[in-house]
């Protein structure tokens, strides 16, 4: 029973249905497994209690037979979601000790499916950041190592709590959020199975805002098996988001065949860059490889604009994140800066964000607010919107003539270690997004799948784009390409 | 529609020291929207709720909360824009104005700078005595309202209410064709009077529910013509706006003294900066609110949490067929229907209710007489008692009624004062109480004749006085009037006096 943590998704699910296993015992399982986790840094807030209470009522639901897939399933959430009664704070002191009254959407539709949720994942401060290191609650740590090294890795970020806490086997599943790449570039990182879906698949209510036109939800998973099966309860139309797309959403578990014949996928060649590692390539082309064998057909594509991709990322989201948080000014809820004798609003305003911003948030609001100003709003904003338009007609031009998905590195290199990235330029950190931010501007689905391990053992992860709304085939390429890797690394047990 | 034809009226000419001067005036009113919920929550509107209770997640802009567009405030600016004559944009767009004030929770207004609801209209501003001037809408926007900051409760802390967070707001923005204070007064009104025909604004002042920027500049005389043929704002001079103003008179008051103000620094070298200023009605002058270098870099930009907004012309078409007869329409109506001067026709179509009575009771009944009643007697009456149009205590039924005893000859002019006194405070069906009360006119001339041969045969002096004067001879009718308790049909009266007198 010891191991009951480690189960997929689907596999708990099938125990739970064979009467084989109780909620309960999943649900103590993974807390036992979090108890012991405090080196990773995962969870930063637990919810032990509230976790075996719902496990309880999964199990009388259970035993009534009136169980949806996710029902009773132990699960992670992003503290990026808003939980009711739950402190949610985006990993930023900002919002210390903030409690919602409210229940995310997505957050709310897996409860409604009987989900279980044991706490609330560690991630980078509003979303903020490619390595986990921006947090308010400290750096995650991954549960992985290069080789025989000590030295503590990067798990990614943002979603960096979530991933390492899958990867750990603290959690069955967790959500995610991606912004540019948030969910599919830390689920490349630690080995697991990170998708986001298109933009308005996933209500966005109750989740922080970063940047609204690029944020999406989306389920991190052990396998491709299981992002079907969570994504399908996370998503679905939501009248309190006006971007929300009121679509059908498809049984995406059973579109799940593995067949992939007669599939049309583009290797777009401006992702592959001057200086990219060897092993990326490779693993590169042993993915396009193993589509080819499982009967797809393999053909160059051509995603011209690619290159204005990551400035134009870096324009966007700040300037939408700087509006965004404009919110967290210690007026109404969570810190306010102790003032001084004749300080008046301003002060109040000018402390409380010095003091409740992190250093990589001030550095985003302040270039957010610079390319919105009078003056730079043509050059910047309106500039990087026009290549935003450019970068979704690239893919719509492709998929127009008859590519069903995109093949490509999730990232330009395995985990790095913690503070290794401490005196870089900002931009080499944002560089971990060249790959993925594309996806988010154009609206797309994304998916990344670990494929491989590099040469000191760290796993490696390719992405799949897929048209926009067709994520269950999206999923279903990714499961053909999962079967075809066959990667089973998992990290050794240290923390 | 009866067409009326008017004459243009003159700019309002200052005389400074060197030059005379001409004024330029356009308007930005911000008019509430009358809705039951806020223009993105669903938190009510209701105006003077204990401080904080209309509050929605969204409006105090907690983390994660988004915007939902609420389909009756769009349908309010566009039967707004429908009510000007003016295009209805059926793409629009909602942008972020961003700043940071404890009274707006998100950090930004939302608001519609690039692609605004409703385009170019007109109103028809008329001033009396046959002059009136077409103003032009340039647009009207959709936006939220901020809440309320409170300085004044304690010495060291500030409060805020969020109730009126979010609330709709209309932003009609005319272009600058007003040319004096009394026109801008004159215009303001009418956009009050159309938004309340249109029920799309309560047009309430002093709760806020209307207000005006004033945006103010002052020309050489020609210049202004130069500017109306090419639309090239260079002709004019540098404008100030004057903010939130919510009283008529303050806005011919700010007008006055801000175009002498810059007048006045023309004359001596000086420069006029644009900027924002305000009016203080206790001095008597505007001051700057914010130099150009405080002035906000708002940072619009397109609202990522809200889709454009489109809407389809048919159901732009559906509010058109619903939309209520119009100020110029029904007075024009009145006008030729019911034969009114056109001052009467203005009074009685100032709002819909007062519009609405008079129509009820002049129906079937001589428009003219109704009007005198309506006006003088009716409202009259109520002004004095403060009282307004909905609050009459005397229908149209009842004054009808009245004014038909009157037509009918039943009782005459000064009795039916003394009815309409005793309906109005006591109520009642009019011929009823004419006939309880023994009110009916004496038309009965032998009656008559029997009470004018008795006061002059008591009064001799005064028959040879009036014999050799013959305009003495109201002193008879009066007496007679006094003898039969005002009940004798004055015109017999008058008739037999005269008669006997000569006899």
């Amino acid at each position: 029973m010891s191991d009951l943590n480690k189960l997929t998704l689907a596999a708990a699910r099938d125990r739970l249905r064979a009467k084989d296993v109780t909620s309960v015992e999943l649900t103590q399982a993974c807390l036992g497994a979090i108890e012991g986790s405090g080196a990773l840094n995962a969870f930063v807030h637990q919810t032990p209690e509230l976790a075996l209470e719902r496990a309880r009522e999964a199990d009388v639901r259970l035993a009534k037979g009136d169980a949806p897939d996710m029902c009773g399933l132990p699960i992670g959430i992003k503290d990026l979601f808003c939980t009711k009664g739950v402190l949610s704070q985006a990993g930023s002191a900002i919002l210390d000790g903030f409690k919602p009254e409210y229940e995310s959407t997505v957050s709310q539709n897996l409860q409604d499916a009987g989900a279980v949720m044991l706490g609330k994942l560690n991630m980078d401060e509003f979303a903020m950041g490619s390595s986990n290191e921006t947090s308010t609650y400290g750096d995650v740590v991954s549960p992985w190592k290069r080789g025989n090294d000590d030295a503590k890795l990067t798990p990614g970020g943002s979603s960096g709590g979530s991933a390492a806490a899958v990867a750990a086997d603290l959690c069955l599943a967790a959500t995610g959020t991606d912004t540019g790449g948030s969910i599919r570039q830390p689920a490349a990182f630690v080995g697991i199975t990170g998708i986001k879906p298109t933009y308005g698949r996933c209500s966005r209510w109750g989740v922080v805002a970063f940047a609204s036109s690029l944020d999406q939800a989306g389920p991190m998973t052990k396998d491709v098996r299981d992002a079907a099966i969570m994504l399908e309860v996370m998503c679905g139309h939501d009248a309190k988001d006006s971007t929300s797309v009121d679509m059908a959403v498809p049984n995406f578990e059973a579109m799940l065949t593995g067949d992939i014949k007669g599939k049309k996928i583009g290797l777009p060649k401006e992702y592959r860059m001057d200086g990219m590692p060897a092993e990326i390539e490779k693993l590169w082309a042993n993915g396009a490889d193993m589509l080819r064998d499982a009967g797809a057909q393999i053909v160059d594509i051509s995603l011209p604009h690619t290159k204005y991709a990551l400035p134009a990322y870096y324009v966007i989201a700040p300037a939408e994140a700087s509006s965004n948080l404009a919110r967290y000014d210690g007026v109404r809820y969570g810190h306010r800066a102790k003032l001084d004798a004749g300080d008046g609003i301003t002060e109040m305003y000018e402390k409380t964000r010095a003091e409740g911003f992190g250093h990589e948030v001030q550095r985003r609001v302040m270039i957010g607010t610079y390319v919105l100003s009078a003056g730079f709003y043509d050059a910047y904003y309106n500039r990087a919107r026009r290549v935003r338009a450019l970068i979704k007609r690239d893919f719509e031009n492709v998929f127009a003539d008859g590519v069903d998905a995109i093949l490509t590195p999730t990232t330009p290199s395995a985990a790095f270690g913690l503070g290794e990235m401490a005196d870089a330029d900002p931009v080499q950190m944002y560089l971990n997004d060249v790959f993925t931010v594309t996806v988010n501007l154009a609206g797309l689905p994304g998916i990344s799948v670990p494929a491989g391990v590099d040469k000191q053992g760290l796993p490696l992860g390719l992405q799949l784009i897929g048209r926009p709304w067709e994520e269950g085939d999206l999923l279903n390429t990714a499961y053909a390409l999962e079967a075809a890797a066959g990667f089973v690394a998992k990290p050794a047990k240290w923390w | 529609m009866l067409d009326l034809a008017y004459d243009t009226p003159k700019p309002r000419v200052i005389s400074g020291a060197k030059h005379d001067w001409e004024l330029v005036i356009g308007l930005e009113v911000h008019a509430q929207v009358q809705s039951n919920a806020k223009l993105f929550s669903g938190a009510s509107t209701t105006f003077g709720a204990e401080p904080n209770s209309n509050v929605a997640f969204v409006d105090s802009a907690m983390p994660g909360m988004l915007p939902v567009i609420n389909e009756f405030c769009v349908e309010q600016a566009v039967r707004t824009g429908l009510g000007l004559k003016a295009k209805i944009n059926l793409n629009s767009a909602f942008d972020r104005k961003n700043y940071f004030y404890p009274d707006l929770p998100q950090g930004y207004q939302i608001s519609q700078l690039y692609h605004p609801i409703v385009g170019e209209g007109e109103v028809l501003v008329e001033l009396g005595n046959g002059l009136a001037r077409i103003v032009r809408i340039e647009r009207i926007h959709l936006e939220q309202d901020a809440g309320k900051s409170i300085h004044d409760m304690d010495p060291n802390m500030s409060f805020v209410d969020l109730n009126r967070t979010g609330v709709a707001l209309m932003e009609i923005v005319s272009r600058p064709d007003i040319r004096s204070p009394e026109e801008a007064a004159a215009f303001f009104t009418k956009l009050r009077q159309i938004v309340r025909y249109l029920g799309t604004c309560d047009g309430n002042m002093q709760n806020g529910s209307m207000r005006a920027d004033v945006n103010v500049s002052i020309c050489r005389v020609g210049q202004y013509e130069k500017y109306q043929e090419t639309q090239d704002f260079s002709h004019l001079g540098t404008r100030c706006e004057i903010k939130n103003m919510n009283s008529m008179r303050f806005i011919q008051a700010a007008i006055e003294v801000e175009a002498r103000r810059q007048i006045a620094l023309v004359e001596g070298g000086g420069e006029v900066v644009q900027e924002t200023r305000l009016y203080d009605p206790d001095k008597g002058e505007t001051r700057s609110m914010r130099s150009k270098e405080e002035a906000h870099d708002y940072r619009y930009f397109p609202d990522p949490d809200l889709l454009p907004l489109e809407i389809e012309q048919s159901w732009v078409d559906d509010i058109a067929a619903t939309l209520p007869e119009l100020p110029d329409a029904k007075k024009a109506r009145f006008i030729n229907d019911f034969k009114l001067s056109d001052y009467d026709a203005s009074v009685l179509t100032a709002d819909v209710e007062s519009a609405r009575f008079f129509e009820e009771t002049a129906t079937g009944r001589d428009g003219k007489i109704t009007a005198n009643w309506v006006i003088n007697e009716l409202f009259g009456r109520l002004k004095k008692e403060g009282h307004d149009i909905s609050a009459s205590p005397v229908s149209p039924a009842q004054l009808g009624g009245i004014i038909d005893l009157i037509t009918s000859d039943a009782i005459s002019g000064k009795i039916a004062k003394d009815l309409f006194e005793i309906v109005y405070t006591d109520g009642g069906d009019p011929a009823q109480i004419v006939e309880d009360r023994g009110m009916k006119q004496v038309t009965d001339t032998g009656a008559i004749e029997a009470a004018v041969d008795e006061i002059i045969a008591a009064n001799p002096a005064q028959v040879e006085k009036a014999r050799a004067n013959p305009k003495l001879a109201g002193w008879f009718v009066g007496q007679v009037m006094k003898a039969t308790g005002g009940k004798a049909n004055p015109k017999a009266v008058n008739q037999i006096v005269a008669r006997k007198l000569n006899g």
